[in-house]
């Protein structure tokens, strides 16, 4: 049986710079200044959350007060992908995969509690942490904060309900959403998928988990690029795509971004210098036969993380794409959200037949590109490489 | 589509009920509970005090592991268990992907508190933020790829290994997502693992805070009352469970002996509410009816049903619902492991679809105990109390999940 092609049909953007995929195209192509704040989480700069009108995504009162800013982020993108993709008819058998991360605690109950038992005996710790959070906690946070309830939200507010998953695993968890659903469409298990993921990292919760061992940059902010010895500036990032079998999506006359021609993945042990490119190189060898003639733009997921910054550098030079692009310099690593992001972006550029313009200082070229690859490399595991190539009936 | 059957040929089982397939099916088949007091912490203040609880050699009385470490451990016990039954392979190079289930996990307390010991008492996020720039084994342990990276390192499982969470359904989707890379030729084998180990101070709570849990702390064993009138909530447990899942002619071609199929596989999500299944039960009978399909048979071809049955009267009411709709007048009987496993979470679809392939080794359906009066608005035969031999072919395996997500299995016998 052939297999059936995946289009992006639908984009639902949201970050620091930009709502949406027609005002991230027109922000990008206008070379942007990033958006960062220094401050509120000194000494780790970020980029900070968009601001939301969520009452044009999340209509009910009801259902924004069960949610988190997180998972709220999530829903709203995920709702601009539906209209982006007129897909609000499809919902209710479409298929959905979310790449989820964790969901915020509580800071201020979390420093109060910790503050008040840090110094007691074990025993007597565990008697006030009980009775803190027996009456500190709000009911409803847990949900509020559950990683798979971000794919409950969007079942509950947009009515998706064909399927759900939720994948963990940072970077990784997005392109492999991205990939199994491409497979999935492939063989016929599923018309219409919607995939992508959130990040607010603009919370001291996240910079905890990714300051840890000394992940962030700190100090002033500086592109990806210009981080001597490495480090992650993170972002609060939030792309949903809806991807659709071609012949679905000609049937009702819904025009694609671009075509999903393969998404690769693996996770090397990185277990010494050399293993984040090799298995990059591997990932490429099983993609480049399906690569055109003609100028290829790279738009790197780059986190700013080391080593694998330095090899990506590296398997980038070899592979000398017409076209660099790092957006994580301009809106933040966006953690599981990147991936799906960049593919977005990637797909405006085929749409549009123009690239836009550089996000870094190393970023370089400007042709118009013939096909777009995008890398994930994850901060700490996880490599991923998708192909994008252009639509003839594309918009 | 003609699309391979795939067979199971290795299980791992750990549960509140023992380590290992024997000691656990001894446990289901006598109708024994796993259900006790909490010692793992202090209890004070808490409205629940119960759970099942797996303890293991590394938990330290006052420091018990992590939930993080507790998942990875359990995980690896029931996989090694499932490898070396299945002997496909050489130990560290398993030849196929691995499907995580699990919960979300995150910095606990004790790291936390740890942390502002380091800073000389600054409970700030920012004091223990900074605290933590030399504690790279904060990040590994509780990024969601950590355990998925480490299993994958210990068992040498190809490709990028899969986390994921689908709430109560967790485990039966590692097992669907392991199904359907085998079906499209992906991998001849996959590793499926279902784990949970959220028995903490803090989880506990937040599930309490729900008022989701049963509060019959006097008497542990008899808490978990599926299906019957008096149930007032699930009891909170833990453990692991693994599949080696293997195309069934790559099975064959090796001579390796078949311990059961999974047919079919059928999920559906549901938009109602956050806690609640639409009254209508829609998704709840899409997962079923979906699963049943997919695997070329009838209702009528179902043998049993290994419930979800947490316990929880919404729960068990909905699930009485569902039963009538895709089976109607002949309904198979059902039975509820969690009446003597607790609900194990993000473990449960795959501990259940394991006790599932055992049902139909046995040829006996495991009881539903603490059955003392039958909710008279159900009417299901819940298998009450005692084991029953019986004629099993298939069985559906539900599992439904708190964010609307519902998958169901349907296991075979090795024929």
């Amino acid at each position: 049986m052939k297999e059936r092609e995946a289009w992006i049909t639908g984009i639902g953007l949201v970050s620091a710079l930009a709502e949406g995929a027609e005002a991230h195209w027109a922000v990008l192509s206008a070379g942007a200044s990033p958006r960062v704040d220094e401050d509120s989480f000194a000494p780790f700069p970020v980029h900070p959350a968009p601001v939301l009108d969520l009452d044009r995504q999340i209509p009910k009162k009801g259902d924004q007060r069960q949610m988190e800013p997180w998972q709220r982020a999530g829903t709203y993108a995920a709702g601009l992908a539906l209209d982006d993709a007129g897909a609000r008819g499809l919902v209710s058998e479409m298929h959905m995969i979310v790449a989820a991360g964790g969901g915020e605690r509580d800071v201020a109950l979390d420093e109060a509690v910790a503050a008040e038992i840090a110094a007691l005996p074990p025993e007597r710790a565990g008697a006030v942490l009980n009775e803190r959070l027996m009456t500190g906690l709000r009911p409803t946070l847990f949900l509020a904060q559950l990683a798979n309830l971000l794919a409950g939200n969007i079942s509950i507010v947009h009515g998706v309900t064909g399927s759900s998953r939720t994948f963990m695993g940072e970077e990784s968890a997005a392109a492999d959403a991205v990939r199994i659903a491409c497979a999935r469409l492939a063989e016929g298990r599923g018309d219409v998928f919607l995939v992508g993921g959130a990040f607010l990292g603009a919370r001291w919760d996240m910079l905890l988990l990714y300051g840890a061992g000394g992940g962030l940059w700190r100090g002033a902010f500086a592109p990806v690029s210009a981080r001597p010895g490495g480090g992650m500036v993170l972002g609060c990032l939030n792309a949903f795509l809806v991807i659709e079998a071609a012949e679905h999506a000609r049937a009702r006359g819904a025009r694609p971004y671009a075509r999903i021609a393969a998404v690769a993945t693996d996770a090397s042990r990185r277990a010494g210098p050399g293993a984040i490119r090799a298995s990059l190189e591997a990932l490429w060898s099983s993609l480049s036969g399906m690569v055109p003639a003609g100028p290829l733009a790279v738009i790197s997921g780059a986190s700013g993380a080391e080593p694998a910054w330095a090899e990506e550098r590296g398997f980038l030079s070899a592979l000398a794409p017409a076209v660099l692009r790092t957006p994580a310099s301009l809106w933040g690593h966006g953690m599981e959200a990147a991936f799906p992001a960049h593919l977005a972006l990637g797909a405006l550029a085929l749409a549009r037949g123009a690239i836009f313009a550089p996000c870094d200082p190393a970023d370089a070229g400007d042709a118009a590109p013939a096909a777009v690859l995008v890398s994930g490399v994850g901060h700490w595991r996880g490599e991923a490489l998708g192909l994008l190539l252009p639509v003839e009936e594309g918009r | 589509m003609n699309r391979p059957r795939v067979a199971v040929t290795g299980i791992g089982i750990v549960s509140p009920l023992g380590f290992g397939v024997a000691a656990n099916w001894a446990a289901l088949a006598a109708g024994r509970s796993g259900i006790r007091r909490i010692t793992r912490f202090p209890l004070d203040h808490l409205r629940t005090t119960i759970a099942g609880c797996v303890d293991l050699p590394e938990d330290k009385p006052g420091a018990p592991l992590s939930s993080a470490e507790r998942v990875e451990r359990m995980a690896v016990l029931a996989a090694e268990e499932a490898l070396a039954t299945a002997g496909l392979g050489t130990p560290g190079a398993f030849p196929g992907p691995l499907f995580l289930g699990m919960p979300p996990v995150e910095t606990e307390w004790p790291q936390r508190l740890e942390l502002v010991r380091a800073t000389g008492g600054d409970a700030s996020y920012r004091g223990i933020t900074l605290a933590a720039l030399s504690r790279p084994d904060i990040h590994d342990r509780f990024c969601f790829g950590g355990i998925g990276e480490r299993l994958a390192a210990r068992f040498g499982t190809r490709g990028a290994p899969i986390s994921l969470t689908t709430a109560c359904a967790t485990g039966a989707s590692a097992i669907q997502l392991g199904v359907e890379a085998i079906q499209r030729g992906e991998a001849r084998a996959a590793l499926a693992i279902g784990a949970d180990g959220s028995v903490q101070p803090e989880a506990l709570i937040r599930f309490s805070l729900l008022s989701a849990l049963s509060t019959r702390n006097e008497e542990p064993e008899r808490a978990a009352r599926p299906f019957e009138k008096s149930r007032d909530g699930f009891v909170m447990s833990e453990g692991a469970a693994a599949l080696v899942l293997e195309d069934e002619g790559a099975a064959r071609a090796r001579g390796a002996e078949i311990l059961g199929f999974v047919l079919g596989c059928g999920e559906r999500a549901d938009s109602f509410h956050r806690t609640r299944s639409n009254p209508d039960g829609s998704a709840i009978i899409g997962a079923m009816r979906n699963a049943i399909a997919d695997a070329g048979l009838t209702p009528a071809d179902i043998d049993y049903v290994n419930a979800h049955g947490t316990g929880t009267p919404e729960n068990d009411k909905m699930e009485a619902l569902g039963m009538r709709a895709v089976f109607g007048e002949r309904l198979p009987p059902i039975s509820s492991n969690k009446s003597m496993i607790g609900h194990t979470l993000s473990a449960a679809g795959a501990i259940e679809a394991a006790f599932s392939l055992l049902t139909l080794r046995h040829q006996l359906l495991p009881p539903t105990i603490n059955h003392d009066e039958p909710d008279p608005t159900l009417g299901l035969d819940v298998v009450p109390n005692v084991a029953r031999p019986a004629r099993v072919r298939h069985v559906l395996s539900n599992s439904f999940g708190f964010g609307g997500q519902n998958v169901c299995l349907v296991l075979g016998e090795a024929a």
